[in-house]
């Protein structure tokens, strides 16, 4: 027998049955839910008369809803939930004490009243079932793709799934994770499994040091570029090579959830001793022996030598300089230096939505929003890195800049490290844990016409609110254009000390 | 969803010949705010930003909205898109299956699919169909010609007919789903029955 694919290895270790042509049967370690593609799966499992087979398993995290903006009685929220002396949680604006973490802040209101529905039924829906709930306002809530690899959640060698595409994010621990539909969340719910054909493998390379400017965003933009966003679909991808190894974990989940804007639905990395690092005394890693003995498993996770790839390309980190989009999907996409090319993956109606033309060059180019988040982008080190650009800086007038945080705990690992302080004195507001400005389900919406740099993951025409036009790059670069108010080479900016 | 039996579905087109048309496109994201399973629901949001300006007006040059294509989809008018390629990328949005579904489609013809966005669709009883590009071009060449060009969908024997020109191809479908589709039954149906197979695997 020739040698396995780290992906060959998670999927043939969950294999319960092969249905005779047909898919297989794959069993499912965790299912996370969000509040937007669960309510119809819960009515399904109503319609069945089914429960919920393996309710420990699965965990529920409303974000797509959840308002950014600070609400009144800011300073009970951040004091109470994070520095009361006596453990209780008080929220100004409703009076209301609650004991520490286990509480929810009910000054944190969603105006929407379908919005606000939503989250109430995945509640309900969550008690009614015995599952798992991370509260809106409590210390556990966040964005499901960051919230679940920072508790220790997502784990080496798992099957992971959520109706959601960017899924793939968790693949970076080493996990095998795809977005599934709403259909499929119900079939997770009632038997732990679901039904999918086996995808083809392709190992993506990418070896050297990145440029000076650059980050993992920039890699998943230029491989978008390159591989076009239909160019992995069929295939689960594993990243490798020398840039890989070298990249942190923050990097990896940056990396691995853009896998799904190639058409893959998986990305996976070959846990090492990254990975055993960022997810050691996570609270729901493993303790203990345990530990030690599921490190030593991890360890067996990667592709055997003489593994063979249905496909395998090698791109070197050197040719990745920082990168922008223009067009209205990710794969329309250049360094930040070169102009819009006359041909490519673009139509005319397309780039006239931007209000750009071929042969135009957009560094220079007037902002009006930024937004730095998302499950892409809204991790600790996207915020250091913004912050390392506009440390002694100020925000352009002419810009809008929403941060927002990934989760509770990077919110406050923020606070920890002084880096709300940074942001403050350049005049940017760090606003509260939501997916936010990513896709228009909050209040956060950019208006019709309006440009936004953004760090989230699509630039679709109406992404961002309807009529907004979006330019995806890194953090350091949407920082350095939010103090200059033009799109603007990170590379070019005087850094602080 | 109701499920429905798949065997033959012969239709005239509508064709939206746009690739890479995400399914942001198919229903935009403020669609999704809810805990409807009302096909109409998602049906009138199918295409909306297209078909309809800011003030819910009808943008007189999409597809949609010509005189030749606007008919809602019936037996036999309209049941078929042929779309442009890499169909239904982005967002694992269910909703945009739905949305095809309740607006009274039943088979989406395109040279590629986005892989979460096929299974949703087959999981919702519409039948994706996997043709040639030069075959989704003569498609597009014959509907242009004549908007009443008629296609032919057999499930059964895998085959789809452009019945302008008499061309036919096989399509893809693995015979489980098939079986599925011709018969109304849907993947939860077969797991549940299957539920000691999921503990004797969980007990290894």
């Amino acid at each position: 027998m020739g040698g396995r694919t780290l992906f060959d290895k998670i999927w043939d270790a969950h294999v319960v049955q092969h249905i005779p042509d047909g898919p297989t049967q794959l069993y499912i370690d965790r299912l996370y839910l969000h509040e937007v593609t669960s309510p119809q799966a819960f009515d399904t499992l109503r319609d069945k008369g089914v429960r919920v087979l393996r309710p420990q398993q699965v965990f529920a995290i409303p974000d797509h809803n959840i308002p950014s903006a600070m609400p009144k009685g800011r300073e009970a929220l951040e004091k109470g939930e994070n520095n009361s002396a006596d453990g209780k949680v008080t929220c100004e604006a409703t009076n209301e004490t609650t004991k520490k973490g286990k509480g929810k802040c009910t000054t944190l209101e969603i105006e929407d009243a379908t919005g606000r529905k939503q989250v109430e039924t995945l509640k309900r829906n969550c008690e009614e079932f015995g599952i798992t709930f991370f509260d809106m306002g409590t210390k556990d809530n966040g964005i499901i793709h960051v919230v679940g690899p920072e508790k220790g959640l997502s784990l080496p060698g798992m099957t992971i799934v959520c109706g959601d595409s960017h899924t793939s994010t968790h693949g970076a621990v080493g996990a095998l994770a795809m977005g599934i539909g709403t259909s499929e969340v119900a079939q997770v719910l009632a038997s732990q499994c679901i039904l999918q054909q086996k995808p083809k493998t392709m190992r993506i390379n990418i070896e050297g040091t990145l440029p000076k400017g650059s980050t993992a965003k920039d890699v998943a933009l230029y491989l978008m570029a390159q591989m076009t966003t239909s160019g992995a679909t069929g295939y689960a991808v594993e990243y490798a090579g020398s840039t890989i190894r070298e990249m942190s974990m923050e990097g990896r989940l940056t990396l691995s959830n853009l896998s799904i804007e190639m058409g893959s639905r998986a990305g996976l990395i070959a846990p090492d001793e990254t990975t055993f690092t960022y997810l050691r005394g996570r609270e729901y890693a493993p303790k203990g022996e345990a530990w030690g003995k599921a490190v030593e498993q991890w360890k067996q996770l990667y592709s055997d030598p003489d593994a063979v790839f249905d496909k395998e390309v090698t791109f070197r980190a050197e040719d990745i300089a920082p990168r922008i989009t223009y067009g209205t999907n990710p794969g329309a996409g250049i360094a930040i230096d070169e102009v819009i090319p006359s041909s490519g993956p673009f139509s005319a109606e397309e780039l006239a939505y931007m209000q750009f033309r071929p042969g135009q060059k957009l560094e220079g180019t007037p902002i009006d929003y930024i937004f730095l988040g998302a499950c892409t982008n809204g991790r600790i080190e996207d915020f250091r890195a913004f912050a390392s650009v506009v440390k002694g800086h100020r925000k352009a007038v002419n810009v809008v800049a929403w941060l927002v945080p990934g989760s509770w705990a990077v919110r406050q690992q923020i606070i920890d490290e002084g880096i709300d302080q940074i942001l403050e004195a350049a005049g940017f507001e760090l606003r509260l844990p939501s997916c936010s400005a990513c896709l228009a389900m909050n209040a956060d919406r950019v208006p019709a016409g309006k440009l936004c740099l953004s760090t989230s993951n699509r630039n679709f025409v109406g992404r961002q609110g309807p009529g907004a036009r979006t330019i995806l790059a890194s953090p350091l670069t949407v920082a350095a254009s939010a103090i200059s108010g033009v799109i603007t080479d990170p590379r070019k900016v005087k850094i602080e000390k | 969803m109701r499920n429905k039996t798949f065997e033959v579905v012969q239709s005239t087109c509508i064709p939206i010949a746009i690739d890479n048309c995400n399914t942001d496109l198919i229903i935009p994201a403020r669609y999704l705010a809810t805990t409807t399973r009302d096909p109409r629901f998602f049906g009138d949001a199918f295409m909306h930003d297209l078909r309809f300006d800011a003030e819910g007006k009808p943008m007189e040059d999409f597809v949609m909205n010509q005189a030749a294509f606007s008919e809602i989809p019936h037996e036999g008018v309209h049941e078929i898109i042929v779309a442009g390629q890499n169909w239904g990328s982005g967002s694992s949005r269910e909703h945009a299956a739905w949305a095809i579904a309740g607006y009274g489609v039943r088979v989406v013809i395109s040279s590629s699919f986005a892989d979460i966005h096929r299974n949703n669709l087959l999981n919702c009883f519409v039948l994706p169909v996997l043709v040639s590009k030069a075959f989704q071009q003569e498609l597009f060449a014959s509907i242009a010609a004549n908007p009443q060009t008629q296609v032919r969908v057999d499930l059964s024997s895998q085959t789809v007919t452009n019945l302008a020109t008499g061309h036919s191809e096989h399509f893809p479908i693995n015979g489980y789903k098939k079986y599925c589709l011709m018969n109304g039954l849907d993947d939860i149906d077969f797991l549940l029955r299957n539920k000691d197979i999921i503990v004797e695997y969980e007990q290894h």
